[in-house]
């Protein structure tokens, strides 16, 4: 546990889950460990935020769950991208980079 | 949006289901992370003991999910709804008050709006009603005048934009050999009459051209409720015969018992025949209107605009073809639903206006009772909010109470509403058209239950809204009773705004009162206590006989008739009678040449009637004298006019001993001796006649009618007798003696005058009667609103006047004190309601007759009475108010 955690800001989780999902359906450990190697070990999901933001985000139609088989051959409940949750990806992703980009120039010039 | 719903469903009837899917995620999750540790070199105890640790608690990360699918909010829906039940239970005083007044309001409410959706809003009972017009001839004096049966044939033949039209034409006919003789009410009809309206017969077939062709063997179609009454419903009933006015009529077809159309001169009857069978002389006079109606159908894809252009080229090519009848003739065309509903728009707008406000009325008295209730539960609401308990929370809950009571008072409103709207349609069925579709059904179900909702949500935002604010630590200190005087304002907003509103609706009642008042005291121009009109026929067999013999028939009938015990005086009355039908014969003075056209001449409406008239209906006579019995068949023809005729055709000059050249039935030009005037009669009703273009009118002999005429009036003419007096049973002895000259002679359809002047105005009474008790509960439910404030007023000062009492106060302060509260509350009540009449009575212009949207009296009286009855409701409370003990106050803490 050497490596430096951040904390996720708010609402940043949903749109982590959503980018996750757009490569292909996962279950919600393969996401978490996904988030985990992509992030260089930077960010680490709890399960006590990922599965209840799963739970979320498929009540809003953006991501839909199917029972299916493991890579080791055990049942999981795998999550993937509809249509809507693409769209919704677009939108976040775009908001996301203004906001990063408006902070970064506050950063830098104030 | 769906996945939501969906999701949420699942969660809440799957519950189980959804509960150990989560469990096995988890633990998936959880195995997961335990092999990955393994893998990466730990021993599998120590994996599991890593894994648990970063895992947490799984019950929270459990109820966090559930959160997330909205499992949450359906359990603590049940949670609220049990607290609720439990809570009104508790006070059941309260909530039996707060239901029926809620009740009463949602019932008004669902009634009113079963009334507008079954009249207003449903489409009419036919197949693609939008396509469905009325047709008439555009004329002077009528927009909307009967066509002559030529120019229907002609418009049938020319237009191209009516896939279908027919006219019909009311009839009484003369029911012999079956049984007992009976008139009953028929329709001549046109072929196409009932495939316009895609009635379905219960059996047989409809009519076809070949059967309105001159020459063609009389056929009918009956009512099914004559079917089963005078043919005991036999199935083989077509072929059958039916002697209608001596004639022998084949049964073809039973028309269905639900078809009840009303409209124009049709209303479902018990008997159709094909137009050519009626024995008039005039059926095929170009210049005869004869009260034809039409209706027609729109081809498809066609609009109402290209259909009246299309009507204008063809009325334009008549009116060219013959210039001396059809000259400034048009075809209106009216939308069938605008012609059946006719004005009746305005006022049920008005009604549901005046509903709306009850219902808000009794929202604001049961906002009222839930603050009082509130501030009594303060203290539960400071345990519940120092135990942890959100704003939001207590706002819901409380929330849940009223929307609950709101279901209660819609399910009796709803029972309420059934049961009202049918007394209420029975009451007065002429009031409303198309009455009989008026009910309950799923868009009635969901308005009661939306506003029902509504109300809950309405009335409980205020107290909810106010309980969630108050400081915890002051409602926990001060032992419960709550902070005396910091609530007044609320209860003081509402008991205005009540009083705001019920006085609007009272003065709209009173409005609507006074318009009533007004028409009734209209002088209709004749006096309608105890006379009575009907129809009379005599014997078919009269129809093949002389003029000399069916005028002998009458003279034999009315000389019955006049011996009957009870009947004071008799007249034939054909043409005209006052608000019930119309005639018009045309006229031009002496000394003016004929005019060429019809257009040209001038136009009275005509009542032709016997000498003993005058005194039946005791029109006052202004000069001159009305027919004796010398004015014969065999004497010089001679008229009578009314004021407004020789007014306007004879200026200041004395009219009588003038000649009037009358073209009657458009057949034979005939000159008569004007040798009376009396005065004018509102044939058109009592609150338009002023208003209508054709006013004058004229009387004519009977008995001097031409024999051409005379001939065709054995059949459904009309009779008026005065009684002394109500005679109970009169119409029974008079059918009695008619029938004892000739069985074959019948009279029929008895109505009193005065019955037909109140059905003339029965919208105006319906909508009178409903506003005034509407406004009456709002008046019952203001002043107990205002009742209840200050007895919890009062009930909540207690103390503080226990105090001034024992500091030396005099009773009469405490009254004024308490009074004065109250006066100020209804003042201002007053106040506002008054700025809001008078903004809100105009739109009530098109209803009332004779009186002002802004009438001071009526303003001034109802703002009195209220006043009035506000202070009435305090005076109860004020008086506990001066009664207090000091002691006892005092020693309540």
């Amino acid at each position: 546990m050497a490596e430096q955690r951040i904390d996720l800001p708010q609402g940043t989780l949903d749109l982590l889950i959503l980018r996750t999902l757009a490569l292909r359906p996962e279950h919600g450990w393969a996401i978490s460990e996904r988030i985990h190697q992509v992030s260089s070990k930077v960010l680490q999901v709890q399960q006590g935020s990922l599965y209840p933001a799963l739970h979320r985000l498929e009540r809003r139609g953006w991501i839909k769950a199917r029972w299916g088989a493991s890579e080791n051959n055990r049942r999981a409940k795998f999550y993937e991208l509809t249509a809507t949750g693409r769209k919704q990806l677009e939108t976040e992703k775009s908001d996301w980079k203004k906001l990063a980009a408006a902070v970064a120039q506050v950063l830098e010039t104030a | 949006m769906f996945s939501d719903i969906l999701i949420r469903l699942r969660a809440l009837f799957r519950r189980e289901a959804v509960e150990s899917e989560l469990d096995d995620e988890l633990r998936f999750h959880f195995e997961q992370q335990v092999e990955k540790y393994v893998q990466a070199g730990l021993p599998r105890q120590e994996a599991r003991r890593q894994a648990r640790l970063e895992f947490g608690g799984a019950d929270k990360i459990k109820e966090e999910c559930r959160d997330a699918r909205g499992v949450r909010f359906f359990e603590t829906l049940a949670q609220d709804v049990r607290y609720a039940f439990r809570a009104l239970r508790k006070s059941p005083g309260f909530t039996t008050v707060a239901v029926l007044t809620l009740a009463l309001g949602i019932g008004a409410n669902t009634a009113l709006f079963s009334v507008v959706n079954g009249v207003l809003l449903n489409p009419l009972p036919y197949p693609h009603p939008d396509q469905l017009v009325t047709l008439h001839e555009s004329k002077p004096n009528f927009n909307t005048g009967s066509i002559s049966y030529p120019n229907f044939l002609d418009w049938q033949k020319e237009n191209h934009t009516l896939s279908s039209m027919a006219v019909s034409r009311s009839y009484s006919f003369s029911l012999t050999k079956l049984g007992e003789a009976e008139q009953i009410q028929g329709q001549f009809v046109t072929p196409d009459f009932f495939p316009i309206l895609g009635v379905k017969l219960v059996t047989g077939r409809n009519f076809v051209g070949s059967d309105d062709q001159i020459g063609a063997a009389p056929v009918a179609l009956i009512s099914a409720g004559l079917w089963k009454r005078r043919l005991s419903g036999t199935p083989d009933v077509v072929g059958k015969n039916l002697t209608l006015d001596g004639k022998e009529y084949t049964i073809i077809g039973v028309v269905p018992s639900d078809f009840d159309l009303k409209i124009d001169s049709f209303s479902a009857s018990d008997v159709y025949a094909p137009v050519v069978q009626w024995n008039n002389s005039l059926l095929f006079d170009r210049g005869a209107g004869l009260g034809f109606h039409g209706i027609g159908r729109l081809k498809p894809e066609t609009s109402l605009g290209q259909a009246r252009a299309d009507f204008i080229g063809v009325t334009k090519n008549l009116a060219a073809a013959y210039p001396e009848v059809n000259k400034g003739i048009g075809a209106a065309l009216i939308p069938f639903k605008q012609r059946m509903l006719g004005d009746v728009k305005p006022i049920l707008l008005v009604l549901f206006c005046a509903v709306g406000f009850v219902l808000l009325i009794a929202c604001a008295n049961i906002a009222n009772l839930l603050l009082a209730r509130a501030s009594g539960r303060a203290r539960e609401f400071a345990v519940r909010t120092a135990l942890g308990a959100g704003k939001a929370r207590l706002i819901r809950q409380l929330l849940t109470e009223s929307v609950l009571l709101g279901i209660l008072g819609g399910a009796f409103g709803l029972l309420l509403a059934g049961w009202g709207t049918h007394a209420a349609l029975k009451a007065l069925p002429e009031a409303l058209p198309r009455a009989g579709e008026v009910g309950i059904d799923s868009r009635v179900l969901l308005f009661t239950i939306s506003i029902a909702l509504l109300a809950g949500i309405l009335f409980g935002l205020v107290p909810a809204l106010k309980i969630s604010s108050t400081n915890v630590q002051d409602n926990l200190k001060e032992g419960g009773r709550g902070a005396s005087g910091a609530r007044k304002g609320a209860h003081g907003v509402l008991v205005v705004v009540e009083i705001a509103l019920a006085l609007v609706l009272l003065i709209g009642a009173g409005l609507t009162l006074r318009s009533l008042v007004q028409l009734w005291n209209v002088n209709p121009g004749f006096n309608p206590h105890n006379v009575m009109f009907f129809g009379l026929s005599l014997s078919p067999a009269t129809l093949r006989t002389t003029p000399a013999a069916v005028r002998a028939g009458f003279r034999n009938a009315d000389a019955a008739i006049a011996a009957t015990p009870g009947v004071q005086a008799v007249s034939i009355s054909w043409g005209a009678f006052p608000m019930s039908g119309d005639d018009e014969w045309l006229f031009w003075l002496d000394g003016q040449p004929k005019p060429t056209t019809r257009n040209e001449m001038n136009w009275a409406i005509e009542y032709v009637v016997d000498p003993d008239y005058l005194n039946i209906m005791r029109t006052p006579l202004r000069s001159g004298r009305f027919f004796t019995a010398q004015d014969d068949e065999n004497a010089p023809k001679v008229v009578v006019v009314d004021e407004v005729l020789a007014k306007k055709y004879f200026g200041n000059e004395n009219p009588i001993g003038k000649r009037l050249f009358l073209e009657i039935g458009g057949q034979q030009d005939m000159t008569a001796e004007i040798i009376g005037v009396v005065g004018h009669v509102k044939q058109w009703g009592l609150d338009t006649d002023d208003t209508e273009p054709l006013r004058a009118q004229l009387y004519f002999p009977f008995m001097q009618l031409p024999d051409a005429l005379m001939a065709l009036s054995p059949m459904g003419m009309g009779a008026v007798v005065r009684s002394r007096g109500p005679v109970p049973g009169l119409f029974d002895s008079i059918r009695h003696s008619v029938q004892q000259v000739n069985s074959e002679q019948v009279v029929a359809g008895a109505q009193t005058m005065d019955e037909i002047i109140s059905s003339s105005i029965a919208s105006q009474r319906f909508s009178m009667i409903l506003l005034g008790s509407f406004a009456l509960l709002a008046l019952l439910l203001s002043s107990l609103g205002i009742y209840g404030v200050v007895s919890y007023l009062v009930g909540q000062q207690t103390r503080e006047i226990g105090i001034r009492i024992a500091l030396g106060a005099q009773r009469g302060d405490v009254m004024r004190l308490v009074l004065g509260d109250g006066a100020k509350m209804a003042l201002v009540g007053v106040g506002v309601g008054l700025v809001a009449a008078i903004g809100l009575t105009r739109l009530m212009t098109s209803v009332l007759y004779g009186v002002s949207a802004t009438d001071p009296l009526t303003f001034t009286a109802v703002a009195l009475t209220l006043t009035g009855v506000a202070l009435a409701a305090c005076y109860i409370p004020a008086r506990r108010a001066m009664r207090v003990d000091p002691i006892v106050a005092l020693r309540y803490e």
